[in-house]
């Protein structure tokens, strides 16, 4: 692949999105610690090339689902950077004013349905979206990101089969990190694993080097278009590496000695940086697109600390509208 | 106006909110064959297999689907076909369809309703006759709809489909062929009014969904015997029509809650509860609650009946709460 031309922006824009989740996150760790922060914090830290590959590959009416790991979907999917922030530290301008927190994190106006506090429950809803989507006539697609912990519950199988059933406008990601919070996916997981059983559901799935975002582009650009051409379900494998712990509270100290050591090495942001390089791209320029990135992060935590607080008759806005209750 | 079973007026009324709404479709299992109880009967013919979904036995994905489809601006009729089957789809239901809309700050509205026949019908036994809708009432984000004859049960389907909150539709389906008045266009009722059903000056009595014709025999029992009861069928639980129930109680000093669910914690604990707080024992003489003894539905007849609230169990409890 060479990095002239178009090409050499696409790349650039897809290591700019990566670096872009890396530092939000990395923002977002340092402010938990600073108690800016309140409640967990799942961060993806690692896995930064199978957001940006995939959604790189996505219209701005395209849909996606999330997990309880949604930042760097969010972000790829062009969710306002601002709004995230503020969200996260409790903030009344946040995204879903307040009410959300990292773990529901949200932009319709960006087709981000949200991220998921339950494991696979971005699965149903992902297939509905595509559905809706087909009934209103519209050639949207429906993206849906959630880990290899997700394949052991009901509604992957009842998706799958749903989204195979009525040939359903889904990409489907699995994004296998290896570990299910604080347990080996291997563990608990019988068989040959997501791609196997999405085959045996007529799914048909292709495996991929999720720490290589060049390899995820172009695997989600050939997938993208066999859904949006009707072609019904595809699943996307995406092997990767959990470089944090399951939140930003648990150290991690369940890994075997290295693990985590050898994995940065591997890491996408670090590989796709080596490439660019290899492509003739200056240090320079990759340094720019980092600290551009570093900055506007850190420039949304002081925006969204010196944000106000959600106004406490909030706390009643938003439930329903026949049978709301009034503030007490 | 038209009499028709409370089946078909629930028909007619989701075929009238289709033909309006194009966004309005259905899923569920065995819709576009007409539903178990022929709720859907020839809706395959007029809207198609796009807008008659007949689903594999998914509880989880009929429900989340329903939410993802409403997520991008249509109007989803979730079928559960049997009520207790939403124990299959708790997740979609509770974590996901109740809470989006809030714990997205807004961003959403998911326009669904999901219907849920429930109560005890034809000796089904424990997995297929409960009468759960207080945990609903419960739950923040939703409406809760138990309509008791076929012109609530129409009028209050077309609210729940053009209403933006998820509506649970709680299908009486032991009334299913109970017949009523049916208008030619059926309008919508508003959530959270009660309907006097009978009016009465000794006490009150209070109930909703497969209990009314058992309430209403019960009442006529009472007339016969001197004792005059103001009866009202909620119709919605949540919303539900506190200002009315409080205005009668007032008047009458006795009250009494009839409902099919098993007694303890059931919705007639919220009804005494917020009447005790509002009227005070100076205005609230007696209260009492009837309903199903804490203990799963049986198979047998002569069991199931046992357990059944009824109109003699109804007539009893109002005499007991008139002794003092």
């Amino acid at each position: 692949m060479n990095a002239g031309g178009d090409n050499r922006a696409r790349l650039l824009a897809l290591y700019g999105t990566m670096c872009r989740i890396r530092a939000f996150e990395e923002t977002a760790l340092a402010a938990h610690r600073a108690g800016e922060i309140p409640g967990p914090l799942h961060v993806s830290i690692g896995q930064e090339g199978v957001a940006a590959g995939v959604c790189l590959n996505l219209r701005p009416d395209d849909r996606i689902t999330s997990n309880h790991r949604g930042h760097g979907h969010a972000l790829a999917k062009g969710a306002g950077v601002a709004g995230m922030m503020e969200e996260l530290l409790g903030r009344a301008g946040g995204h879903c004013r307040g009410k959300g927190g990292s773990m529901h994190i949200a932009d319709f106006s960006v087709g981000m349905l949200g991220a998921n506090g339950v494991v696979a429950g971005g699965i149903p809803i992902a297939v509905g979206a595509a559905q809706g989507l087909r009934l209103l006539g519209s050639d949207a697609i429906v993206c849906c990101f959630f880990g290899d912990g997700a394949i052991n519950r009901g509604p992957f199988l009842e998706g799958l089969n749903w989204a195979a059933l009525y040939r359903l406008p889904v990409l489907f990601v699995c994004e296998d990190n290896g570990v299910a919070a604080f347990t080996r996916a291997e563990s608990v997981t019988a068989g040959p694993g997501v791609a196997a059983r999405a085959e045996a559901l007529g799914v048909p799935a292709v495996p991929v080097d999720g720490n290589d975002a060049l390899a995820v582009d172009a695997a989600a650009a050939r997938l993208v278009a066999e859904v949006r051409g009707g072609g019904g379900p595809r699943l996307l494998h995406a092997t990767t590496f959990r470089l944090m712990g399951h939140t930003s509270t648990d150290p991690a100290a369940w890994r075997e000695v290295g693990e985590v050591e050898a994995a940065r090495a591997e890491e996408p942001i670090l590989r796709l940086r080596a490439h660019l390089l290899e492509q003739g791209v200056a240090p320079r320029t990759l340094d720019a697109i980092e600290g551009d990135a570093r900055a506007e992060m850190s420039q949304a935590r002081a925006a969204a600390l010196a944000a106000p607080w959600p106004d406490a008759a909030v706390a009643w806005e938003d439930v329903q509208d026949s049978g709301a209750v009034e503030a007490a | 106006m038209a009499e028709v079973t409370l089946v078909e007026a629930a028909r007619l009324a989701a075929l009238q909110e289709m033909r309006r709404d194009p966004r309005v479709w259905v899923l569920g299992e065995d819709v576009a064959r007409g539903g178990l109880f022929g709720q859907y009967r020839g809706f395959i013919e007029e809207f198609g297999a796009a807008r008659i979904v007949s689903t594999p036995i998914s509880e989880s994905t009929i429900m989340g689907a329903g939410l993802g489809a409403a997520l991008v601006g249509t109007r989803p009729i979730i079928e559960m076909r049997i009520f207790d089957f939403v124990m299959c789809a708790m997740d979609e239901l509770v974590n996901q369809i109740a809470k989006i809309r809030y714990m997205f700050g807004g961003q959403a509205r998911p326009a669904v309703v999901v219907r849920m026949p429930h109560g005890m019908w034809r000796n089904s036994a424990a997995q297929h006759s409960q009468m759960l809708e207080s945990w609903f009432a419960h739950l923040p984000g939703v409406v809760v709809a138990v309509p008791a004859t076929p012109a609530d049960t129409a009028g209050l389907l077309v609210s729940a489909i053009r209403s933006d909150d998820p509506v649970l539709f709680f299908d009486p389906k032991n009334l299913f062929p109970l017949k009523g008045e049916v208008g030619e266009a059926i309008e919508p009722i508003p959530f959270g009014e009660a309907r006097r059903m009978r009016e009465g000056t000794d006490l009150t009595i209070v109930t909703w969904s497969a209990m009314v014709p058992a309430v209403e025999e019960a009442a006529l029992t009472l007339a016969a015997r001197g004792i005059s009861a103001d009866v009202l069928d909620l119709r919605t639980l949540w919303p539900w029509d506190e200002r009315a129930v409080l205005a009668s109680v007032a008047r009458t000093g006795r009250l009494l809650v009839a409902h099919e669910a098993v007694t303890v914690a059931g919705f007639g604990a919220e009804v005494v509860s917020r009447v005790v707080e509002r009227l005070g024992p100076a205005r609230l003489r007696r209260a009492a609650r009837l309903g199903q003894p804490r203990v799963p539905v049986p198979f047998a007849p002569v069991l199931e009946d046992a357990l059944k609230p009824d109109a003699a169990k109804v007539v009893a409890a109002a005499e007991a709460l008139l002794r003092d």
